[in-house]
């Protein structure tokens, strides 16, 4: 079947740098601005130019290719950084590739936040034209859907309402609706499911689905691995802005887990600037120790062990949330553990210092196994500092002896975990019978 | 995969907007690094009209929301403007108004003035007020500056019936002349979208822009005959005067609503001018909008 996406050796190259150098400001070059004002743009990716010299050019894509088949759902997935966004970006015409070709057979609907062109003091009703006029419908087809959008935004009564009177959940489920609604044959789709409460994101992938389902072509980029794989037929493992798997979503997913940048029990940013973290929060240093306090890698599944997390925290913090998420090697989560379940730093703030924190992890707790460790920092409910995915690889190898519990007895249990639990066990076997 | 060296304009264009809902046989759209200049691409532009409509829907009316006086504003800002210059010039300085009631004389001066100068300035910070879709949904860039300056047309528009209202009052023969006023507003709109899209897209890159426009604007209101007649300036410095298109544009609405003659050649000149303007902005406009989602 001829590809109703395909995308050609697609680079894309940023200039990084400082701000002033992105910018320009007129001291610097009013003599250029006025001569020739356009010079610069001429060739804004070639350093030719004295004042582009100090600047850095770095590829956030190079030489992409795929294809996507009509009435596939197609997820892209891949670390921060590794260039999900550009692409998306690429897709739908918002900035242009640095070389190669894009063709789509179809109308393009791209949905990179939802409620873009919002405004706060318009009511539902203006917003929902406006809205609809940005994301490329005709105002017929937005009056033939008007009544539709409504209901499933569930605020009828509150239409002629400017939406900054609207609670958060119903400027979502509004701006949500409008975007459910546009109708293209190919639908570019970001992260929006990663916003919004539960029921809602519910609502969203359960929409996404009847898409799908009615043959539309939908690209779709996320980090939620059990959306992908829900979703998608097939997908794109993007890395460092290379494509560095392409095929059946299961087999790209653990291409994808497999991939964590190396293979180590310990991990360290010794450089505060470059840590993960922000104003507030910055990661150290984090590692697995088994119980005689060694860094390790590997572990039998019948020993404890901890995992030791040292942070900064710059400036006070109300209050804080510090841990880590262990997800396996098919992206699921297995679990979150943060340092404020201690009933001491449970919802305490956090002064200025360097911290370390320490959770023991059961023995007989975790399966056989390759697990991938993210930190994750936050203050609750009010910003996320800190997401550094996957900085440690963690193997859980069978236990030392086949015996004893949640014993192996030859082959890995099935299960994510594999916890030993306590049993009773009553029989009530009237004595002397026997049974052959 | 030849068909990529064989089709020619490296740009992205919308082909075709309607189509089965599977693939058509030719790409809807193609997506190609550009090169230095690009087509205008008008026929996009048209494709969202809508979008202009409802951008200037939404300008005009996020304009008035929640103040008290509401579109009075519009008539407000000519109106007491007008009364300070007919004080201040008429009256206490004593300039010359070319026969005409100096309250009357300004105002015709001003109408089209302050749709200029609102229009340059609301069009120049138009596309980085939008950043938040620039960088979010693809559609014609140039919708944002257009749509700007279409809403200041909007106030025109109101404020207008304030002068005919002072034509009345003052009993004011209409003459045949009033015939070239649709073609003055439409040259005095393409010349402020000429500068305000020019500008607004320099400002993307060069946020300086902002911070000069008020006292550019300042300064070119000075230098355009709005409080004073162009028959008060030197002979010897008019034809200087004249290369402000907005000389001969102010000259001409007096013309048109006061029934003196044309001045055929400062409307020329204007008109001439603001075409290669235009012209120009438009295609500057096309090769910076390509970054603009990167810097803005």
């Amino acid at each position: 079947m001829t590809p109703i996406i395909s995308v050609e050796k697609v680079s894309k190259q940023y200039r990084i740098g400082t701000q002033k150098a992105a910018y320009g400001t007129l001291r610097d070059s009013f003599t250029n601005a006025v001569i020739s004002p356009f010079r610069r743009l001429r060739s804004p990716l070639v350093t030719r130019h004295s004042s582009l010299v100090t600047s850095e050019m770095i590829w956030a894509l190079k030489d992409v290719s795929f294809e996507v088949k009509p009435g596939e759902v197609i997820g892209v997935i891949g670390r921060n950084g590794a260039g999900k966004s550009t692409l998306l970006k690429i897709l739908s015409r918002i900035t242009e590739p640095t070389s190669g070709a894009i063709d789509m057979y179809g109308r393009v609907g791209s949905l990179l936040e939802v409620g873009t062109g919002f405004h706060p003091e318009l009511t539902g009703r203006e917003n929902i034209a406006l809205n609809g006029a940005i994301l490329g419908m005709k105002r017929a087809e937005i009056q033939r859907k008007f009544d539709e959008i409504v209901a499933f935004a569930e605020v009828e009564q509150f239409i002629d309402t400017p939406v900054k009177r609207y609670s958060t959940g119903m400027y979502m489920r509004l701006a949500f609706a409008v975007a459910a609604h546009l109708e293209p044959e190919i639908l570019l789709v970001d992260e929006v499911l990663a916003v919004g409460d539960p029921p809602f994101q519910k609502k969203c992938l359960g929409k996404m689905n009847e898409v799908a389902r009615e043959g539309r072509t939908v690209l779709f980029v996320s980090h939620n691995m059990s959306a992908i794989s829900k979703l998608c037929q097939t997908c794109v493992f993007l890395r460092r802005g290379s494509v560095a798997a392409w095929g059946e979503t299961r087999s790209v997913i653990s291409e994808y887990m497999a991939a964590a940048d190396s293979i180590t029990g310990y991990r360290e940013w010794p450089d505060p600037e470059s840590a993960p973290g922000d104003e507030f929060i910055r990661a150290r240093s984090v590692a697995v120790v088994d119980s005689a306090g060694a860094p390790v890698q590997s572990l039998r599944q019948d020993s404890a062990f901890r995992v030791a997390i040292e942070y900064q925290v710059l400036k006070r913090m109300r209050n804080a949330n510090v841990g880590f998420d262990l997800r396996d090697d098919s992206g699921v989560t297995v679990f979150r553990t943060l340092d404020a379940d201690s009933p001491e730093w449970s919802g305490r703030g956090r002064e200025p210092g360097l911290y370390k924190i320490e959770c023991t992890i059961p023995d007989h707790f975790l399966n056989e196994g390759r697990y991938y460790l993210t930190l994750v920092a936050g203050i609750p409910f009010i910003k996320f500092s800190l997401n550094a995915e996957d900085v440690l690889v963690l193997d859980i190898e069978p236990p030392t002896s086949d015996e004893g519990p949640a014993g192996r007895l030859g082959v890995r249990r099935p299960g994510i975990i594999a916890p030993a639990l306590e049993w009773q066990v009553h029989c009530s076997q009237q004595a002397g019978e026997t049974r052959l | 995969m030849d068909r990529t060296e064989t089709l020619p304009s490296p740009d992205i264009a919308v082909l075709d907007q309607r189509s089965d809902l599977r693939s058509s046989a030719h790409p809807v759209v193609r997506i190609r690094p550009s090169g230095k200049w690009s087509a205008l691409n008008l026929r996009d532009i048209w494709a969202y009209r809508e979008l202009i409509y409802f951008l200037t829907l939404r300008d005009v009316k996020l304009r008035y929301k929640q103040t008290l006086l509401g579109v009075t504003w519009i008539v407000l800002q000519p109106v007491l403007t007008m009364l300070v210059f007919t004080l201040l010039f008429g009256k206490l300085v004593g300039i010359p108004s070319d026969g005409i009631p100096y309250a009357l004389f300004a105002y015709a001066g001003l109408l089209p003035w302050l749709f200029f100068s609102k229009a340059v300035t609301q069009g120049g910070n138009s596309l980085v007020g939008s950043a938040n879709l620039i960088t979010k949904v693809y559609f014609p860039r140039m919708v944002i500056p257009v749509a700007a300056v279409v809403a200041c047309l909007v106030d025109f528009a109101v404020a207008f019936v304030i002068l005919v209202g002072l034509m009345a009052y003052y009993k004011t023969a209409v003459t045949v002349n009033i015939l070239m006023l649709p073609g003055l507003v439409l040259l005095t709109t393409m010349f402020a979208l000429g500068v305000g899209m020019w500008l607004s897209a320099l400002n993307v890159r060069y946020r300086d822009v902002g911070a000069v426009l008020p006292f550019l604007i300042q300064l070119w209101m000075f230098a355009t005959p709005i409080i004073y007649p162009l028959s008060l300036a030197p002979p010897k410095w008019r034809s200087l005067v004249m290369l402000n298109p907005l000389t001969g544009i102010i000259e001409g609405y007096r013309a048109a609503l006061f029934g003196s003659a044309f001045d055929w050649s400062a409307l020329g000149l204007a008109a001439v001018f603001t075409m290669a303007l235009l012209v120009y902005a438009a295609f500057a406009f096309r090769r910076m909008e390509k970054t603009f989602a990167d810097i803005v």
